[in-house]
């Protein structure tokens, strides 16, 4: 089960760099929607066997994050037809690098800190996602991009979260994936208003005012 | 002794059969039959026998390009440990005397394209060396990756079990080493997301490019050359990835013959599934080759 853990925390960090090296918003999508089966499986394959706690986490996750966020951000880019983020601020090449230098420094990073549980990966790969969120969330200038990026740093929160996942009740838990999916939801609808009102999901031009 | 030899014979004579293999699986899988299988040792044979056209232009770097290429890439096979144990030759830090040994195939072959003085030999050369500086990068990060695991600086002692003792690699650092290493496959030897052997507009060909001025037994030993290394670099993801603590010689040579016709086969499935990058992508899938290279290196250190 541990190796099976450890395959699948690769894999999210594969899907990190994906997201940072694609342009296509549809294929960033895609790369967010598989990292969350990842975590959903990712909760069960550490869990060991097939606790109720475990099980439902899992459903839950895979329900939210690879299924209705995707499907309702798929819908959020048809509305505003948008295919691809054209001007990031910091260009592929080297935000990919940027990501690679947060690989280098969370692996660092984590292999200072307490262990807490989990296999050794959980920590550092929980690092790097959150940063890489982070990169993107700086960034992109289309603000599906940036809600794509606040996607990502969540689910690093979430992988912290594994290290703790016997002991935070599940009620909690709960409440997270709750209070993501209200707050894609909200920013959705959102970026609707701001391309309706704008003609452009640019955030860059939200600095301008304008009377309607 | 015997085994090392016969697993560098078996290499350099199936070469030519890898990118036939590939071909007719990009063209079985988009709906066409494709070109024969041994297409390859066809052409081979058919150019052995044409006479050599030179520009007068051309000095004698131009006749040199294609022996040296064929001669690096046959000596550089030398190096790798391909009957899975050690390599005809070895001494360490010679994953080093690999890598340069290639590169300085590479720039005969640039320079034999800039002796021609065509300008379209010139652009693939400059895209040659510019994306080959990439791949570098990635082949000495998963280079490092295997020599960290392993303590050894040789390419014997990094593939092959020359001390007795099973690769202490963990699984996965091994998997991303070998998925860069297939990435840098796909550059180095001009296949598709890079470049696309198929292609007849001189301004988007990178290696076939270089090439064109080059007939007769000099063209056939370049394609030669390609073929080999080709299997070379399909020959070191075979290694890293096939499990071979005590496997008798004929079953290694049947796993090897198999590894390898599968890695043609794997491209020629990459080049049916995706299209060519724009050039300006091609660098981003390097360093995305080379990051995955990189990982590996992480795991291993922490």
């Amino acid at each position: 089960m541990r190796s099976i853990a450890e395959i699948l925390l690769l894999l999210v960090v594969l899907m990190d760099f994906a997201v940072l090296g694609t342009s296509r918003l549809s294929a960033c999508i895609r790369a967010v929607a598989v990292q969350g089966v990842l975590l959903g499986s990712l909760s069960l394959a550490l869990e060991g066997g097939l606790s109720l706690h475990a099980g439902v986490l899992a459903a839950g996750t895979i329900g939210v994050k690879a299924i209705l966020l995707p499907w309702f951000l798929r819908w959020a880019i048809r509305e505003a037809s948008v295919r691809r983020e054209v001007e990031p601020l910091v260009g592929y090449m080297a935000s990919f690098l940027l990501g690679a230098a947060a690989l280098v420094v969370s692996f660092a990073v984590a292999a200072r800190l307490p262990s807490t549980g989990g296999t050794g990966l959980l920590v550092p790969v929980a690092l790097v996602t959150v940063m890489i969120g982070l990169i993107v969330l700086i960034t992109r200038t289309k603000a599906l991009s940036q809600v794509l990026g606040y996607l990502m740093l969540e689910n690093g929160i979430y992988l912290f979260g594994l290290t703790q996942a016997r002991r935070v009740p599940f009620l909690v838990e709960a409440g997270v994936l709750l209070d993501v999916f209200v707050g894609v939801f909200v920013m959705g609808i959102v970026v609707f208003h701001i391309n309706r009102e704008f003609d452009s999901i640019s955030a860059l031009k939200l600095t301008e005012l304008k009377e309607s | 002794m015997l085994s090392r030899l016969l697993s560098i014979a078996l290499v350099l004579v199936l070469a030519p059969l890898l990118p036939g293999v590939a071909t007719r699986t990009r063209g079985l899988l988009t709906g066409r039959r494709g070109s024969p299988v041994h297409q390859l040792y066809l052409d081979l044979w058919k150019l052995m026998r044409r006479g050599i056209v030179y520009s007068a232009t051309t000095t004698f770097i131009f006749r040199l390009a294609p022996v040296v290429v064929a001669a690096t890439v046959v000596v550089a096979a030398l190096l790798l440990p391909l009957d899975g144990h050690a390599g005809l030759l070895r001494f360490s830090g010679d994953v080093l005397a690999f890598a340069y040994l290639l590169a300085l195939g590479r720039f005969l072959l640039v320079l034999g394209a800039v002796d021609t003085g065509s300008s379209f030999e010139g652009m693939g050369a400059s895209r040659e060396v510019a994306f080959a500086s990439l791949v570098e990068l990635g082949f000495f990060f998963a280079v490092a990756t295997l020599g960290v695991a392993t303590r050894e600086l040789s390419l014997s002692g990094m593939l092959g079990l020359g001390s007795g003792e099973p690769m202490p690699l963990a699984g996965p650092s091994l998997a991303m080493v070998a998925a860069g290493l297939f990435a840098l496959l796909l550059a180095e030897c001009a296949r598709v997301p890079v470049d696309d052997p198929a292609t007849h507009l001189e301004l988007t060909m990178i290696h076939e490019v270089m090439i064109l001025d080059h007939s007769g037994p000099d063209l056939a030993l370049l394609l030669y050359a390609g073929a080999v290394k080709f299997a070379l670099f399909g020959a070191l993801v075979v290694i890293l990835i096939v499990p071979r603590s005590g496997v008798p010689l004929v079953l290694w040579l049947a796993i090897l013959t198999i590894g390898l016709l599968g890695v043609g086969v794997a491209v020629g499935m990459v080049e049916s599934a995706t299209a060519r990058l724009r050039l300006s992508r091609v660098p981003l899938y390097l360093a995305g080759a080379a990051a995955l290279a990189g990982f590996g290196l992480v795991l291993v250190v922490s």
